[in-house]
């Protein structure tokens, strides 16, 4: 491994060989903002934000596609650099909706965050506006072409992580959108619903439909769990507001699958608030299940596992233990049987 | 899993049998493809058309189980181009030339008659798979949910030790497991065999471990599996069972049979978070929590332990399922007094050697792998790195074997049943948004069998078995081969297990859910 030496601002910096000067910058705690670049995609050097002035070059390079050398004087906050980027998104914002009170993206949105430490108004460049149709066809995401500001990360994410290659520009100019083969919507395409592209998107242009709506990001907890969908074991974040379960977000850390999930893990969690869960015990009474109280039901366990022990010994009695349940669980219920009943009459589903 | 599932995207080689990994295990069919995009070659077995077989550099359909034939065939041509890992086969195994003596008996043109399979594409498979620098197996219940499931898995063991493709990087013999904590299930002793962390109950110095940390005497008699107990219910010696986040009635095979056994018990407790079908002849029916409403670990296929946290409360009164049967075992006079499944993770890890270093502190938001024996152990990335668990790579000669069931003239189709994209198992139905994007049953029919039956796209039809009857929608498709019907297992409308079969590999006592036969008939 070969390291190089690099001044940025000023600091003195060392990174291994390879390395892009933004990656040398993130290292090292210098914030450059970027909208088309996800450590999990390849670089694309698309949206121009994240230029520098480097020493010897002749323009503001993109930090995300240019590689460190040795010796290299990087400058990452003058004037011109700030005016270059300022430049972009006063660009971007001229044919960008800002309905940004009533945006499920809002607090959430890196070109808000980007106009906002820039000072862009979108009062600059008043130009023409997108008025495309918006595409809810489906129960998962939604899709705002109007909003998009073509920093083509959800085409990578369809490609590189999904492998589907679902998205692509189309059009040219100001023109110029994304989406599936022929502008069809969503589920008229193949499509998988994985949802990687909503994941990467960095505005409202691709949101989760479930959560419109329900929440903020400031009003949100995250709290990061492994999906109950297959033995894949990927993790995301549920997203909890006010004691209830939201949305699911990816969560970039998930040792597994990093953002990558699939229609289930990242949808299928609207299962919890199921109107067919059980809220209550039941017990038979004449045929029929009815409504009771734990005590009644448990203690009315407790005395039938009791007497059947007695009557017919401990291998009369046995248990489906659980592959959707915790190891802890599963733990308690093959002891229950073990040590509590004296039986080894426990099994689950991992045969059937 | 025997190596990790972030090894896949730097493969060279994947040989994918019984697997429809995109459907059933999407985000390990992500990794696949990323694979591909690097450049690994990938081989498909499969009768169906799935998605990874249309990406596939050879795609061997084969007959449904003709699996072990098709394995000693290709391993036939291994041995006859000298593609073998001489050296591997020398320092690791044994068993090696008993195991060549009924390869031999398996020569390309003979095993393209069993499984219908063209010699040049068997050929082409045994290259891509052995010449690879390195080469992964992966397999899931295509392989298992047979007769001879055990001998399925033992031929892939046979074929990986032959080409030397274990015990390193981005190879290995790589099951993906169905659930999501199928593997903690197991790993915990929910087997009527073994306690946690698979030490045997017939073992007396196991039995006595577990006595002195339990304080009680324990059985030293293995248990009932799950075929066992609905036959075991039936002859009454079964008397009481305890059913936790299971719905029998739907997912185990020949429903009947199971119904029958359940309806025969003194007392059917079920705790399940909906009201399941198996919870509708229950005597008790006690309402868990759901993932979202506690804290605990599951176990991944790649056997990462990894936390799942509580998020929201239980909904209305209900309670976590930990809690539940400590509340039952103190009750019957056994405190069980917990804390948090934190310290049920304490008592774990110092009765399991494989979980020893595992505590919830220490599994953060990454997990760990196990094996684990100790506290500072990283956790276990690949398995048999340099010596297999048992010591030296047992080979094992398998002759190929029959389903128990296969179509017939009165039963003239072969059913294959397995997962799709948009679902889970038997409760997924209940999730809105789910159920609006893929609301039924799609049985697939190849347009050959639809044109010779006369059946229009989305017609119901009626699929009967020896074992019963269901009705479904079906969906003309090439993806199935002609004379084989292919059905999810997903819908309360069209319950695939009443038709499929209750014959089981001997040793797993698995169902051979892939194969039996039926009769398609228009109802109209």
């Amino acid at each position: 491994m070969e390291w190089l030496t690099l001044t940025i601002d000023g600091r003195e910096v060392s990174v291994l060989k390879g390395s892009t000067v933004l990656e040398a910058c993130r290292r090292n705690d210098i914030p450059i903002p970027t909208l088309c670049h996800d450590p999990e995609l390849t670089a694309g050097g698309a949206c121009r934000l994240c230029v520098v002035q480097i020493e010897g070059m002749r323009n503001l390079p993109p930090s995300c596609v240019t590689q460190v050398t040795q010796g290299m004087k990087v400058e990452t906050q003058n004037p011109k650099v700030r005016n270059a980027r300022k430049t972009i998104l006063e660009l971007l914002v001229a044919n960008h909706p800002l309905d940004c009170m009533t945006c499920q993206k809002m607090g959430n949105c890196s070109l808000a965050e980007f106009a906002y430490e820039y000072g862009v108004t979108g009062e600059i460049y008043q130009g023409e506006r997108r008025n495309l149709p918006i595409d809810e066809s489906n129960p998962f995401i939604l899709r705002d072409p109007n909003k998009c500001i073509l920093c083509g990360k959800c085409i990578k994410a369809c490609s590189e992580i999904q492998g589907k290659s679902i998205l692509d520009f189309s059009y040219r100019g100001f023109d110029a959108q994304v989406g599936p083969a022929f502008n069809v919507p969503y589920n008229e395409s193949d499509c998988d619903f994985c949802g990687s592209c909503v994941s990467v998107c960095p505005v409202g242009a691709l949101v989760e439909k479930q959560m419109v709506g329900k929440g903020h990001p400031w009003e949100i907890t995250k709290v990061q769990t492994t999906c109950p969908f297959c033995g894949v074991g990927c993790n995301f974040d549920l997203n909890v507001k006010d004691g209830k379960v939201i949305g699911v977000t990816s969560n970039p850390e998930a040792p597994v699958n990093g953002k990558a999930l699939c229609v289930k893990g990242r949808f299928g969690m609207d299962m919890i608030y199921s109107p067919h869960r059980l809220t209550t015990p039941l017990i038979r009474k004449d045929g029929v299940l009815v409504p009771a109280e734990w005590d009644e039901a448990l203690d009315l366990i407790a005395s039938k596992f009791g007497e059947i022990k007695k009557n017919y010994g401990p291998d009369s009695i046995a248990a489906l233990s659980s592959a959707h349940c915790t190891n802890e669980e599963n733990y308690l219920m093959q002891k229950f049987m073990r040590a509590v009943i004296g039986t080894n009459n426990v099994d689950h589903c991992a045969r059937t | 899993m025997t190596n990790s599932i972030n090894e896949i995207p730097n493969t060279k080689a994947m040989f994918v049998i019984g697997s429809n990994a995109t459907e059933a295990h999407p985000v390990i069919g992500t990794k696949m493809k990323q694979a591909l995009a690097k450049g690994s070659k990938l081989i498909v077995v499969d009768p169906r058309c799935t998605n990874l077989a249309e990406h596939s550099d050879v795609w061997l359909r084969l007959r449904s189980g003709t699996d072990i034939a098709l394995i000693n065939g290709i391993m036939n041509i291994i041995l006859a181009n000298g593609w073998e890992d001489r050296a591997f086969i020398e320092a690791r195994t044994e068993g090696f030339e008993e195991t060549r003596k009924t390869i031999e008996k398996y020569p390309p043109e003979l095993v393209s008659q069993i499984t219908g399979v063209p010699v040049e594409q068997l050929i082409e498979a045994a290259k891509l798979y052995a010449t690879a620098e390195c080469a992964e197996i992966f397999y899931t219940l295509g392989i298992t949910e047979h007769v001879c499931g055990t001998d399925n898995v033992k031929s892939l063991a046979n074929l990986a030790m032959l080409t030397g493709n274990l015990g390193k990087e981005s190879s290995g013999v790589n099951p993906m497991r169905g659930q999501n904590n199928v593997q903690g299930a197991c790993d915990m002793g929910a087997l009527p065999n073994v306690y946690p962390g698979y030490q045997q109950v017939a073992n007396p110095e196991v039995q006595a471990k577990f006595e002195a940390a339990w304080g009680v005497p324990l059985s030293p008699k293995n248990g009932f599996t799950i075929p066992d107990m609905f036959a075991a219910a039936t002859s009454k010696n079964l008397r009481a069972l305890y059913c936790m986040g299971e719905d029998p009635v739907i997912t185990d095979a020949d429903a009947n049979h199971v119904r029958k056994g359940l309806q025969s018990l003194d007392f059917l407790v079920v705790q399940e978070i909906f009201l399941s079908e198996t919870a509708k002849l229950a005597d008790v029916v006690l309402p868990g929590a759901s993932y979202a409403e506690k804290t605990g670990t599951f176990s991944n296929t790649e056997r990462r332990v990894q936390m799942v946290n509580q998020a929201i409360k239980p909904i209305g009164n209900a309670r976590t399922d930990g809690e539940i049967i400590c509340d039952i075992a103190t009750r019957m006079g056994y405190p069980f007094e917990y804390q948090s499944s934190a310290e049920v993770m304490q008592e774990i890890a110092r009765l399991t050697p494989i979980f020893g270093g595992i505590t919830h502190a220490r599994l953060g938001t990454q997990g760990l792998q196990w094996p684990v024996p100790t506290i500072e152990h990283p956790g276990t990335k690949f398995l048999h790195e340099g010596k297999f668990s048992r010591g030296l790579g047992q080979f094992v000669a398998i002759d190929n074997q029959l389903p128990a069931e296969l179509p017939d003239k009165e039963y003239p189709f072969l059913l294959n049943t397995g997962r799709k994209l948009s679902h889970y198992n038997v409760f997924t139905q209940h999730s809105p948004s789910l159920e609006i994007h893929s609301p039924e049953e799609l049985a697939e029919v190849n347009p050959v069998d639809a044109k010779r039956l006369g059946l229009e796209v989305n017609e119901v039809v009626k699929v009967t078995s020896r074992r019963g009857e269901v009705k479904t929608k079906i969906k003309i498709t090439e993806r199935v081969p002609v004379g084989m019907i292919f059905m999810t297992f997903h819908y309360f409308d069209s319950p695939t297990n009443e038709l499929t079969n209750g014959a089981y590999d001997k040793t797993t006592k698995t169902y051979e859910y892939k194969v039996c036969g039926v009769q398609i008939t228009k109802i109209a």
